[in-house]
């Protein structure tokens, strides 16, 4: 009795000097504060990320099942060449794969390009109002921004469409001069998918530019124009260095969305505009062949990886990022 | 000089791009009360009130008026668990990211233990990478995972593990607690140590001293992760596309499966609901923190 006592106390003693000791150990309370998020970002980001690789060396089952292997097959097909067929025939090379990244790649270059010449001169226009305005100006980019990703790409086939409302206001304009006109079909389109990825993503350079922007002291502004400046220089020589990291920020928020978004291309393009993102996700729903996807995947990510490594080492890593 | 003047190029792009921001959205309302039932082309709004009759394809009454598509969408059972479902998995994604997003936080800026640099990066990763590569690496993990443990345990039926509501809350949270970690800790960077070394110099406990003056002293930015997360989620299509399953189908979800089959004015009543709830509640969050400050 007295010794079940005795035990109970020591265990007590024990949880209480444990306790102690968590107390004075600052680096076992930052693992437990972090240990949630820790396991968390392992289960759902890392592993996924690791089995992602090993599925990409492995092999098909006709069922759309994986069997694990090593074998390079999937990325040798991404590069266009078949492994079925014997060497030196003229029909193994397919740049199909080839030509849908690169596809990617300048569809997401234009739409930063794009994005960046309608973003800054509002986000200017928005920095340089009155600070009583600021807010509501910023409250009207938000409005598009918060409404639903999926019906913002929606909203286009409204406008673009054969009987859409753009073609009826230039019918209705034509018809206001007497000039015939037949309906565009300007849906499922290249062009359709590139103004609709500008719409989808243009908030997201506005904000980054619009923080920069709002940083610059006033006094910069007079001191190049007391020194002699007209408006071309002092843009060039004050402002646009000073809004570099706004732009750096919007740029990798836009361009890597871009780069696997594939419900913009799959909405406004069709079956005509295929892109990395319809590549993958087709690989997993309706191929039933997990192991070219996870490759493509791989592919696509470290496609991003690099672009985004030179860019920032070329222009630095906006802290704009956290703050849009 | 006025400080404020802008140079009439840049007021006319501002307007330009105002308006290319905006047309879509109205549009997309205006087809909403569409007498069209086809919704190719606008028809004009739906005249009386009354029991439905059609006309040529159109509606020429109804007994909502011009509201016919709001009526049918409040019936429509499908669009109502949808909603429930993505309501649901944002509740329950944000408290729990919330929580522990801010826990990192607070561990990342105040503490140095052994893996703090590997936290740090992995909280960057879903940042710097397509939102597809995350979401088919957890479809990947679940099928995975899924297929062995219904083996192992030779479950069959309605009682094996299949993607749900529960993988897609499990699949929000991780990417929300990126966002969630670095706004809080954006926070506790311009953060005074002073006032908790003073609140301890007073006798207060650790616990004490979080919840009288580190914690009211970072709610804001605690808040506005927490805000960031929220929309995160209700506006999430990709990672939720490869992690729901029957019985899970977020309005995200919902919507993009009717686009690919009809397009009826139903989707744009919908729309029109949705942008006129996130309009008011932006408008009231606007409100609040102008008082705040």
């Amino acid at each position: 009795m007295a010794d079940a006592h005795a035990r109970k106390y020591t265990r007590a003693q024990k949880g209480l000097t444990m306790f102690q000791r968590l107390r004075e150990n600052k680096s076992a309370q930052g693992t437990l504060l972090a240990f949630p998020t820790l396991v968390w970002m392992m289960v759902l980001l890392i592993i996924p990320l690791l089995l992602t690789l090993v599925i990409s060396f492995g092999r098909r089952t006709a069922d759309g099942g994986v069997i694990f292997s090593f074998s390079l097959d999937n990325y040798i097909r991404l590069l266009g060449y078949s492994t079925k067929c014997d060497s030196g025939a003229a029909s193994c090379f397919d740049p199909l794969y080839v030509q849908i990244l690169w596809r990617s790649l300048t569809l997401a270059f234009n739409t930063t390009v794009l994005v960046i010449l309608l973003a800054y001169p509002l986000a200017y226009f928005i920095a340089r109002a009155h600070p009583k305005k600021r807010n509501t100006y910023l409250f009207l980019v938000l409005i598009p921004l918060w409404t639903n990703f999926v019906i913002r790409v929606y909203a286009w086939i409204m406008l673009l469409r054969k009987a859409g409302a753009i073609n009826l206001v230039i019918g209705w304009l034509a018809n206001l001069f007497h000039i015939q006109f037949t309906p565009l079909e300007m849906l499922y389109t290249p062009g359709a998918v590139l103004v609709g990825m500008v719409y989808e993503f243009l908030p997201f350079m506005i904000l980054p530019i619009y923080t920069s922007l709002e940083k610059i002291d006033n006094s910069l502004y007079e001191a190049a124009a007391d020194l002699g400046a007209n408006s071309v220089k002092t843009f060039r020589r004050v402002t646009l260095p000073l809004s570099m990291p706004g732009v750096v920020a919007g740029t990798i928020l836009v361009f890597i969305p871009v780069m696997g978004t594939f419900i913009v291309s799959d909405i406004l393009g069709g079956r005509q505009v295929i892109l990395v993102g319809n590549l993958i996700q087709r690989q997993f729903l309706d191929a039933r062949d997990p192991t070219f996807g996870s490759a493509a995947s791989l592919i696509l990510m470290v496609l991003t990886l690099i672009v985004t490594y030179f860019y920032t080492r070329k222009f630095g890593f906006g802290e704009e990022i956290v703050v849009a | 000089m006025n400080p404020y003047r802008r140079s009439p190029l840049v007021m006319v792009s501002t307007i330009l791009v105002y308006f290319f921001l905006y047309a879509p959205i109205v549009v997309l309302m205006l087809y909403s009360f569409n007498s069209s039932k086809a919704n190719v082309t606008f028809d004009g709004f739906i005249p009386s009130f009354g029991n439905v009759r059609v006309e040529g394809g159109n509606i020429v009454q109804s007994p909502c008026g011009p509201f016919h598509w709001f009526c049918e969408l409040s019936k429509n059972r499908e669009v109502t668990n949808a909603a429930r479902n993505t309501l649901t998995i944002a509740f329950i994604a944000t408290i729990v990211s919330t929580v522990i997003g801010t826990m990192a936080a607070l561990a990342l800026q105040r503490y140095n233990f052994r893996l703090k640099a590997f936290s740090q990066l992995s909280l960057y990763i879903p940042i710097v990478i397509p939102e597809i590569v995350m979401g088919i690496g957890i479809l990947i993990l679940f099928s995975q995972l899924f297929a062995y443990l219904n083996n192992l345990f030779g479950l069959t039926g309605d009682s094996r593990l299949s993607l749900g509501l529960n993988t897609v809350i499990v699949s929000h949270i991780a990417f929300m607690i990126p966002f969630v970690t670095l706004v809080v800790q954006a926070r506790l960077q311009g953060f005074d140590k002073a006032y908790e070394e003073a609140a301890m110099d007073l006798g207060a406990n650790e616990w004490i001293t979080f919840r009288r003056i580190t914690l009211p002293m970072i709610l804001p930015g605690v808040l506005s992760g927490a805000l960031l997360a929220f929309t995160l989620s209700l506006d999430d299509f990709v990672i939720t596309f490869f992690t729901n399953g029957p019985g899970s189908t977020t309005l995200p979800i919902y919507v993009y499966g009717l686009l690919r089959r009809i397009i009826t004015p139903q989707v744009n009543a919908l729309s029109t609901v949705w942008i006129t709830i996130v309009f008011i509640a932006v408008l009231l969050l606007q409100r609040f923190q102008n008082r705040e400050a």
